[in-house]
């Protein structure tokens, strides 16, 4: 394989792994952006995402994408619920009562998820039942001399789509100012007649949506579905939205795509370090935090007149 | 008083904690009136202003707004209602453009044909404003961001307008300019609670006022009548 053909083949992958770090990494900025508040437990909403949608299929039969779409309201109004029954009791309460909740969050769903649908890796395949869908699966494009599948296409133009509504919602919507004042001040909000709580669970299922999302496209690439699949990936894209500046969706999207490539081009011009791969994110994490700790888009706070 | 009182605060306690911050005060506010709570630092007017904005809770007593109890009603229920509040500071989203800042104070109305002939309405009052409509709202100096908020507050098209030092921290000439405008919106017919402590631009301007002290109302009457009280006029105004 030639030089041109090989980096076109894994600039083709981190452009996919990157997108799904980005789609994980909005939903910890848009929550920390309006509470502070790391939620810890937003890689394991994504994995509950991949089992609604696994579920969903092999007990209802159900189309992959109709489960897929079942998964991701599934996870909007999970995400929802954990901030109504663990956060929203905490809104005044120090901050660090607040980051240790999610990390229970955290541990209770994994814990859940090992009682509820066993800690056996199910592979997620098993969904795709049709012969359209095990073409697209299979299926393999030509590109540049490179063989990208074609669910590479897909995965990276559903999450294109994806961010381009999500850009709609945040800057143009009323409700998306509504998180954007929110994030700036909260009781001048909620003088404006604005149900703040009503908001935040807004912010909360919609970063769920998109963590179950990523979390189908993810478990379609990489197919196993596990309690704790959840973690890595939540992981990484939490790093992301730091690395970005946390706070800012421009920057969750920079650093998801900054840690996909960085992850993707090392493993595959230093095959000996593969072992290390996730050490790589864990390395640009502390290299951000000591040189540039507002993160690549983020902003120092401003001060409030 | 036989007026039609938009706003009755009957006995109200609040504290922070240990410290009783306001300590059973009574005040009306009729229709269409401008009245005026003034004092110093630490007199309680702004926890005043927060207790009915539904930011602070009460302790005890009551509010009642336009004959309905809406004591302890999260703010923006109380917004809802038709009581809009501008803030102590300003408090301008600084990351919004004037145009959304503007917005924000119409978010729940759906009236849009009537929200646009308030914008107009608005940049009349405020020309400088609509030159600067794309801008964010933290570019603005401190006296276009105090008329920003005043906007903003007007944009809920409010039944009681409530006001916490507008003049505070402006050049002498907008501070004019501002008193000028609270008395130009109130003559189109809204009804304002003002906090001031600017006592002397305050009291020109409204026509009923009280004298807040460590949380006690010590003084009240027409606002005339306060300009030449004794009291008044050492403590507040300055004049021996």
């Amino acid at each position: 394989m030639n030089q041109e053909v090989f980096f076109l083949q894994n600039f083709f992958n981190a452009l996919m792994l990157g997108g799904l770090y980005a789609l994980i990494a909005v939903g910890y900025t848009m929550v920390y952006g309006i509470l502070r508040l790391i939620n810890f437990a937003h890689g394991d909403i994504m994995m509950m995402g991949v089992y609604f949608a696994f579920y969903t299929a092999v007990l209802f039969s159900s189309p992959p994408l109709i489960a897929a779409i079942v998964a991701v309201a599934g996870a909007a109004g999970l995400g929802f619920l954990i901030d109504r029954i663990a956060y929203k009791p905490l809104r005044n309460a120090p901050r660090i009562s607040a980051l240790i909740t999610a990390i229970g969050m955290s541990f209770f769903l994994e814990s859940f998820a090992v009682v509820v649908f066993g800690a056996v890796q199910k592979p997620f395949v098993q969904i795709f039942k049709t012969k359209e869908s095990k073409v697209i699966l299979n299926k393999v494009l030509m590109v540049g001399g490179a063989r990208i599948p074609l669910l590479t296409f897909l995965v990276i133009l559903l999450t294109l789509a994806i961010f381009a509504v999500l850009f709609l919602i945040v800057y143009k919507s009323k409700i998306g100012m509504a998180m954007r004042a929110i994030s700036m001040d909260i009781p001048t909000t909620a003088l404006m007649g604005i149900n703040v709580d009503g908001v935040i669970g807004f912010t909360f299922a919609l970063g769920s949506a998109l963590a179950a999302a990523s979390g189908i496209m993810w478990a379609m690439r990489y197919p196993n579905v596990y309690p704790y699949m959840g973690f890595m990936p939540g992981m990484k894209a939490f790093i992301a939205a730091v690395v970005g500046g946390i706070g800012s969706i421009p920057g969750a999207v920079v650093g998801g795509l900054l840690l996909g490539f960085i992850e993707i081009f090392t493993v595959s011009y230093f095959p000996t370090m593969s072992g290390y791969r996730d050490a790589f994110s864990f390395i640009i994490l502390i290299l951000i935090l000591m040189f540039k700790p507002s993160g690549i888009l983020g902003k120092k706070a401003i001060e409030k007149v | 008083m036989s007026e039609e009182l938009v706003l009755k605060i009957e006995g109200l306690h609040v504290y922070y904690g240990a410290i009783h911050a306001i300590k059973g005060i009574d005040v009306k506010v009729p229709k269409g009136k401008i009245i005026t709570l003034i004092g110093a630092n630490g007199a309680g007017k702004t926890t005043t202003l927060s207790t009915i904005a539904g930011l602070v809770k009460a302790k005890s007593g009551k509010v009642i707004f336009k004959g309905r109890d809406i004591t302890n009603r999260p703010a923006h229920l109380v917004n809802k209602m038709g009581i809009a509040l501008v803030p102590e500071g300003r408090r301008i989203f600084p990351g919004l453009t004037v145009y959304e800042n503007l917005m924000m104070g119409a978010y729940n109305r759906k009236d849009r044909e009537e929200v646009e002939k308030d914008l107009e309405w608005i940049f009349e009052l405020f020309p400088r404003l609509k030159e600067r409509l794309k801008q964010l709202g933290g570019t603005l100096s401190g006296g276009e961001q105090q008329m920003l908020a005043i906007s903003r507050a007007l944009m809920s098209r409010p039944r009681l307008l409530m006001m916490d030092e507008p003049s505070l921290g402006l050049a002498p000439i907008l501070v004019e300019e501002v008193f000028d405008v609270i008395k130009k919106i109130n003559q189109e017919g809204t009804t304002i609670l003002l906090v001031e402590q600017n006592a002397l631009g305050a009291l020109k301007i409204s026509h009923y006022g009280y004298v807040l002290e460590t949380g006690s109302i010590v003084l009240e009457g027409p606002s005339k009548e306060l300009l030449k009280n004794d009291m008044v006029r050492k403590a507040y105004l300055g004049v021996a």
